[in-house]
């Protein structure tokens, strides 16, 4: 199964690097959300880096939600779903397939937006900044696990783009909440271990969507 | 559109559980609406006032019904749509979604007597760290893509099967919403004080209208659950016929 979900995603990036264009788009969109974030708060009343673990969480959920909209908006393009439905794979190596893509797709950009959150928010660079790549890491599973689901939900939807929002947000907030709460932490060099409660929902988190969300994909596609 | 086709498809939607309510009077409607007014007036003119917190506390007799309506109705829901999922049942999916609707309301009236009630007593509307507060939100934004959810799929098998998808991930949801406020929990809120192990510590006269409250609200529930119910049955004979008389 992991052979076949790894064809759909090596589909999917392929798809993406040729053309690009939703790449750079979210990539440019989490970098600009950065920039109008920082002149929100005066910054003489709360320091730039007391901000950025917040900022940095709205920027990812929001990014995230610009990447997720297009994994299966792209097949509604020529049907290219039911060419998926009909190839000898099964349903669950399918959403298995375009969550890895999206994960992947997501963490690329990250790995720029966090770099330049550093860079605005002149955050030090060193093992904090690691740790918080991991934790991106981990609340993206839970996000890409949830998003990609109600991605093939929200087109078959008259609203479309316009759902996934209102149905992905309420799952995002326990994520948000517990990796902005274990990022304070982290970049205020407090020791890992007065983060760990909150990592540990996290943790729990992906392992019950992972396993929800791959066992309700196949109730999502037309019989 | 011919009548053996029509008659043909009577028959067929009947068998689906599709029976057309007779348009009488709604009796168990009228009965709910009558007892809730009636619990009002009892709350307002025949109890007691709270020595500390005045008057502002009679908002409770709506309050905590309200959430107790709220948390039937989304119960329904959730479970309607496990069995929905399971045998693929109509009635299933209509309960569910009338089940669903009434929570929004119920879920609303409950985020707003809250406030109103905080605003005199905490000296705040709304209070973030408070876990049954932002846990209620959270019901309601749920609920709420839900309904718009089901309102934007045409076909009713998608539109049951997406429902039921959402509703039960939705409830898979819950106690991480519950755990990750619980972590920031300041426990403001005021804590039981009918169900808790030794005898509740209401005067009588209170006790007697929050119970009879609760009853007058679990049956406005009901009621408005089955009239949206005959909703939904009425929707789905007409879509039916139009499906056997249109263009196919």
């Amino acid at each position: 199964m992991m052979g076949a979900a790894w064809l759909v995603a090596r589909k999917d990036l392929a798809i993406e690097f040729r053309t690009r264009t939703a790449f750079f788009s979210a990539l440019v969109f989490a970098v600009l959300a950065l920039c109008i974030f920082y002149f929100a708060w005066d910054e003489s009343i709360i320091a730039p880096a007391q901000r950025a673990p917040g900022v940095l969480w709205v920027v990812l959920a929001f990014s995230a939600l610009l990447g997720l909209q297009r994994s299966f908006s792209i097949e509604e393009h020529d049907r290219g779903i039911d060419a998926l439905l009909v190839s000898p794979i099964s349903r669950e190596a399918i959403y298995l397939g375009k969550a890895i893509g999206n994960l992947l797709f997501l963490c690329a950009i990250q790995l720029i937006t966090i770099p330049a959150l550093a860079l605005f928010y002149n955050l030090p660079i060193g093992r904090p900044l690691m740790v918080v790549t991991a934790i991106v890491l981990l609340a993206m599973i839970g996000i890409v696990a949830v998003g990609t689901l109600f991605s093939a939900m929200a087109v078959n939807t008259r609203l479309a783009e316009l759902l996934l929002p209102m149905l992905s947000l309420p799952f995002f907030v326990p994520i948000l909440m517990n990796a902005a709460q274990a990022t304070t932490r982290v970049l205020a060099d407090r020791p890992l271990a007065e983060s760990w409660p909150w990592l540990k929902i996290l943790i729990a988190f992906d392992l019950v969507f992972v396993v929800a969300c791959t066992l309700a994909f196949p109730f999502t596609l037309e019989e | 559109m011919t009548s053996a086709p029509a008659s043909a498809s009577a028959r067929t939607v009947l068998s689906s559980g599709l029976t057309a309510p007779k348009p009488i009077f709604d009796w168990f409607f009228a009965l709910a609406g009558l007892s809730v007014l009636a619990v009002v007036v009892r709350a307002i003119y025949f109890t007691p006032i709270e020595a500390l917190q005045g008057a502002a506390q009679k908002i409770y007799y709506i309050h905590v019904p309200s959430a107790l309506g709220a948390y039937i109705a989304v119960g329904i829901t959730a479970l309607m749509s496990i069995v929905y999922l399971w045998l693929h049942d109509e009635r299933a999916d209509r309960l569910a979604e009338a089940s669903a609707e009434v929570a929004l309301v119920f879920i609303t009236v409950v985020l707003t007597t809250g406030p109103i009630w905080a605003h005199k007593i905490w000296g705040a509307w709304w209070v973030w760290w408070d876990m049954r507060l932002t846990f209620t939100l959270f019901l309601w934004f749920i609920v709420a893509a839900y309904l718009v959810l089901r309102d934007g799929i045409e076909d009713a098998a998608m539109r049951g099967r997406y429902g039921a998808v959402l509703a039960i991930l939705g409830a898979l949801l819950i106690p991480f919403i519950h755990l990750s406020v619980y972590l920031f929990s300041a426990r403001l809120h005021p804590m039981p004080v009918v169900l808790k192990p030794d005898k509740p510590s209401l005067p009588p006269e209170m006790l007697t209208t929050f119970l009879l409250a609760f009853v007058a609200f679990t049956l406005l529930c009901f009621a408005l659950i089955r009239a949206r119910y005959r909703i939904a049955v009425q929707r789905d004979l007409v879509t039916a016929f139009e499906g056997d008389g249109g263009s196919r």
